[in-house]
């Protein structure tokens, strides 16, 4: 039986380069430069920020990825927890933030 | 006659894709003995403790010890030989050996360094099948200025808990308050108190450097407490650490992380190269891993000199012409930043 999102599939990453390689060595470059190393964020930094992304892009592969990936760089539970709830308020209030919209609408509606 | 196998031969799936010598070979790498300046002693797999990642297996039920005959003949290669200038003491938890604490004072009367992998609990747990106190320990390790050594895998109760079972962190940060109180860790005493961070799972330690000032700053917010150093190491894929990883299918992914991970740099460096290690039976290995695969030392690498390497006929030079036996576990100490007892080695 086959299922959408396979944790072995994330070995494959390297393989979306089979249909198209310029355009993924491109990528995985400039990917590895970004998040492989130090800069003006610390990998630890920017492992959780990956973090927080994939829980509000909702993607299993990078969760597991990043949850890895900010042990390996020293971050405690707390702080990918906490992490992840910034992920989570910044939707909230993606969405709080569109009822100015609704009430600047409805405000144009009501006599 | 009983000789050493010049490679090990597996039957395993693990045959060629983690062959060891295959990478030092790619990276036209040969790692042969440096010196030997440490000897490091496993006197007993009797602990107080059964932590989930222990790849000696030991526990309060384990009885092997070290015999006063071969405390004897490890103390005489001590004396007779200047050029081992460390003597690290570890099990188990080796203060639980009757005749630790005579060990431990010779050897420093010797003029020996002598490092003790203590794991902090051991002081209020006493011994699990005597009931024996060990209250003493700090004030005994600094009266003798032993270095101490000690496990911490994290400076929060629930990784160090998972870890090394219920309760364990809060007895450990008590136990390295009375560390403290001896002067370890402090400027000026000379008393070197180190901890050692293992991860928690099948992944890499962080950076020691960056990991250490954390552990630094927080355990003094926090508790108070002050150290010299952070060792990180990476776990071995052996014994119960691999069983945890195959029972959760998470073995091969581990194996291949530290795989990739391969750094040449971290393979020059090593421990095997510079330290030896000897069980409770005499025999000796090539480092503590090595002796929980028993995978036993040749006394040296040609013809019948590959006899299996003990205390008993222990050989200085002829043990620095040996071949280190290496195998698929010894890439978790050249992943990354490498590994050893030490902690980082890049």
């Amino acid at each position: 039986m086959s299922h959408y999102f396979e944790s072995e599939d994330l070995k494959k990453f390297g393989d979306i380069a089979r249909h198209g390689p310029e355009h993924a060595e491109l990528f995985f470059k400039y990917y590895g430069a970004v998040t492989g190393r130090d800069g003006a964020l610390s990998k630890r930094e920017k492992s959780l920020i990956a973090l927080a992304v994939a829980h509000a892009m909702k993607c299993p592969y990078c969760i597991d990825a990043y949850t890895t990936a900010c042990l390996e760089s020293g971050a405690d539970p707390e702080q990918m927890m906490e992490a992840v709830h910034v992920a989570a308020a910044m939707q909230a209030g993606i969405t709080l933030v569109h009822a100015v919209q609704m009430q600047n609408h409805l405000e144009k509606l009501i006599l | 006659m009983t000789v050493i196998p010049l490679k090990i031969e597996r039957a395993d799936e693990w045959s060629d894709k983690y062959d060891f010598e295959t990478q030092l070979e790619r990276h036209g790498l040969a790692l042969p003995p440096l010196t030997i300046e440490t000897l490091q002693v496993n006197v007993t797999k009797t602990c107080n403790q059964v932590c989930r990642h222990c790849h000696v297996d030991a526990s309060p039920a384990r009885t092997e010890k070290l015999s006063r005959a071969g405390i004897e003949r490890c103390l005489e290669i001590l004396e007779q030989h200047p050029q081992i200038k460390n003597l690290d003491i570890t099990g188990g938890a080796p203060e639980l050996h009757p005749d630790f604490e005579e060990f431990v004072e010779r050897a420093v009367a010797l003029g020996k360094h002598v490092m003790v992998r203590h794991n902090l609990t051991v002081t209020f747990d006493g011994h699990p099948q005597t009931g024996e106190s060990k209250r003493h320990l700090p004030e005994f390790f600094a009266r003798n200025r032993c270095e101490v050594i000690s496990s911490l895998p994290y400076y929060h109760e629930y990784f160090t808990d998972a870890q090394r079972g219920k309760g364990v962190f809060g007895k450990s940060i008590e136990s390295l308050k009375l560390l403290n109180a001896q002067g370890y860790g402090l400027d000026g005493t000379g008393l070197l108190l180190n901890l050692v961070y293992n991860p928690v799972g099948p992944y890499l330690p962080a950076p020691q450097a960056a990991l250490e000032a954390d552990y630094k700053r927080e355990l003094k917010q926090k508790f108070g407490i002050v150290f010299n150093g952070l060792f990180t190491i990476t776990n071995m894929p052996i014994n119960r650490f691999k069983l945890h990883l195959e029972k959760s299918g998470q073995l091969e992914a581990y194996m291949d992380k530290l795989l990739a991970a391969f750094n040449p740099q971290a393979a020059q460096g090593v421990m095997c190269r510079s330290l030896i290690s000897v069980d409770h039976e005499g025999h000796i290995y090539d480092c503590d891993f090595n002796q929980m695969l028993k995978l036993q030392a040749g006394m040296s690498d040609s013809g019948a000199d590959r006899r299996p390497a003990t205390i008993f006929n222990f050989d200085f030079d002829r043990l620095l012409r040996r071949r280190i036996r290496f195998d698929a576990h010894c890439l978790g100490c050249t992943a990354g930043a490498g590994s050893s007892c030490g902690g980082a080695v890049t």
